[in-house]
């Protein structure tokens, strides 16, 4: 165990039946950083957050958080830890402030000047009850609850369902704003790719079950390309290249997406005698739709991309 | 020093290339001068609402380009090297820029001559911004 590591999984693997829910996941998150975690509904992502928080128990497989085995969470290690879950759980009665008061007990680390912040930005009065708040509002003061004990590592289960345009961003800039201590490490999920573009260090790419990419997020978007190439007639058959994601055929051109790792796709695609060969940039979008979608082979996972280097 | 940063997560180009972008089209144009400053790292990512180190990344490509440096304790300036692209890279630039000039004014039924004329006026109407000038090493 690292000290520099604050999430670390050897093999963590959920099975609900026979159907596995998260199959041997190897993850490491690295202290101070933002790591997005990425994929379909039903791909395993709150499985995994659940494991790791000590809810659900692995069918296999290990995994610490802050060091401690998630199997055996001690009450002193879960005051470190803010987890937001996706449902925002709240005493419809309490008022804001109350709300605050209540969880403040719990908490000796408890900074009201967060809370208050936290409250203040998501623009929440507190003297209004719970229950009257809006979905936007309850996120909110959710957050506020989980970032004023000042935890070292925040757990985000999908912050931003269902917010509107601004609530997302104060959401957003609330997890800026955390990232002025800089041991702190927010680990969430999300659909959001703008937001992960804006927030994100590392993201991981969680595909049915399985964990398929988890680097540096502008690596992410370095190797998964777009390459045109323009030919005089109809194109030539595509080979088959490793990292090949998706083919479109159009009259005289081929648009391959792939992930590119060593030159050796982009060879082969010169092979073709193209008479012009265009390499596109794509968004981050474009890249994890690419990366995801239902065309073309995926039968490869990142890491092992990154053996064969 | 005025430069007012637009950041479109989403785009194609990566938040930190949108940023050293537009310092370098600024610093070409002239609303960016020698010795002005910018914001700090911190300062900037909360302004646009950005992860610090996309902030501190395209400041670093910027002080590896010459365009900026660091001094201790006071914030990144711009330097006086003036070079902002080389001579290839600016050539990458301009050439789309001249296709599509081109191709509009042929749709708009103007004349090559037309064309010439006109870009002549306008590149004798052109006075750099003082100081600006991009030397070509």
């Amino acid at each position: 165990m690292n000290e520099d590591t604050v999430i670390q999984t050897r093999g963590l693997t959920k099975y609900f039946g026979a159907k596995p829910a998260v199959y041997d996941l190897n993850l490491s998150v690295p202290r101070g950083c933002v790591f997005a975690f990425l994929g379909r509904n039903g791909s395993g992502k709150t499985t995994t957050i659940r494991m790791l928080m000590g809810l659900l128990a692995p069918t296999r497989g290990t995994g610490t958080v802050l060091g401690r085995d998630i199997r055996a969470l001690t009450p002193e290690t879960r005051a470190r830890i803010g987890y937001l879950t996706e449902e925002h759980p709240l005493y419809g009665w309490m008022k804001v402030r109350e709300c605050g008061e209540f969880q403040s007990r719990f908490y000796p680390r408890w900074n009201n000047q967060v809370y208050r912040g936290v409250v203040g930005h998501f623009g929440l009065k507190p003297e209004a009850r719970a229950r009257d708040l809006s979905r936007g509002e309850r996120a909110g003061l959710c957050l506020a609850l989980t970032l004023a004990p000042e935890p070292e590592l925040l757990v985000l289960d999908d912050p931003g369902l269902g917010l509107d345009p601004v609530a997302r961003r104060a959401l957003v800039e609330s997890m800026i704003f955390l990232t002025r201590k800089s041991d702190r490490t927010i680990f969430f999920s999300s659909h959001q790719l703008s937001d992960v573009e804006r927030v994100a260090d590392y993201l991981a790419v969680f595909d049915r079950s399985v964990l398929r990419a988890c680097c540096p997020v502008e690596r992410f978007r370095e190797r998964v390309r777009q390459v045109r190439l323009r030919f005089a007639g109809p194109p030539p058959s595509m080979p088959n290249l490793p990292g090949l994601l998706q083919t479109v055929r159009l009259e005289n051109e081929l648009r391959v997406t792939l992930v590119a790792h060593n030159g050796e796709a982009e060879q082969a695609l010169r092979g073709l005698n193209p008479r012009e060969m265009e390499t596109m940039p794509l968004s981050l979008e474009d890249a994890f739709i690419s990366y995801l979608g239902e065309r073309g082979e995926k039968t490869f996972i990142w890491s092992e991309l990154e053996a064969q280097r | 020093m005025a430069i007012t940063f637009h950041i479109n997560p989403g785009s194609n180009t990566p938040i930190y290339q949108q940023i050293t972008e537009q310092v370098r089209l600024a610093v070409a144009g002239g609303s960016l001068r020698v010795g002005d400053q910018l914001p700090s790292v911190r300062a900037l990512a909360e302004e646009l609402v950005v992860n610090p180190n996309t902030v501190a990344r395209a400041y670093g490509d910027l002080i590896q380009a010459g365009l900026l440096e660091s001094r201790s304790g006071r914030g990144v300036f711009i330097t006086p090297k003036r070079k902002v692209y080389s001579r290839e890279e600016g050539w990458r630039r301009l050439e789309p820029l001249l296709d599509s000039l081109i191709g509009e004014a042929m749709v708009l039924d103007f004349t090559p001559e037309e064309v010439r004329a006109a870009l002549e006026e306008k590149l004798r109407q052109w006075k750099p911004a003082k100081g600006n000038k991009i030397n070509h090493e």
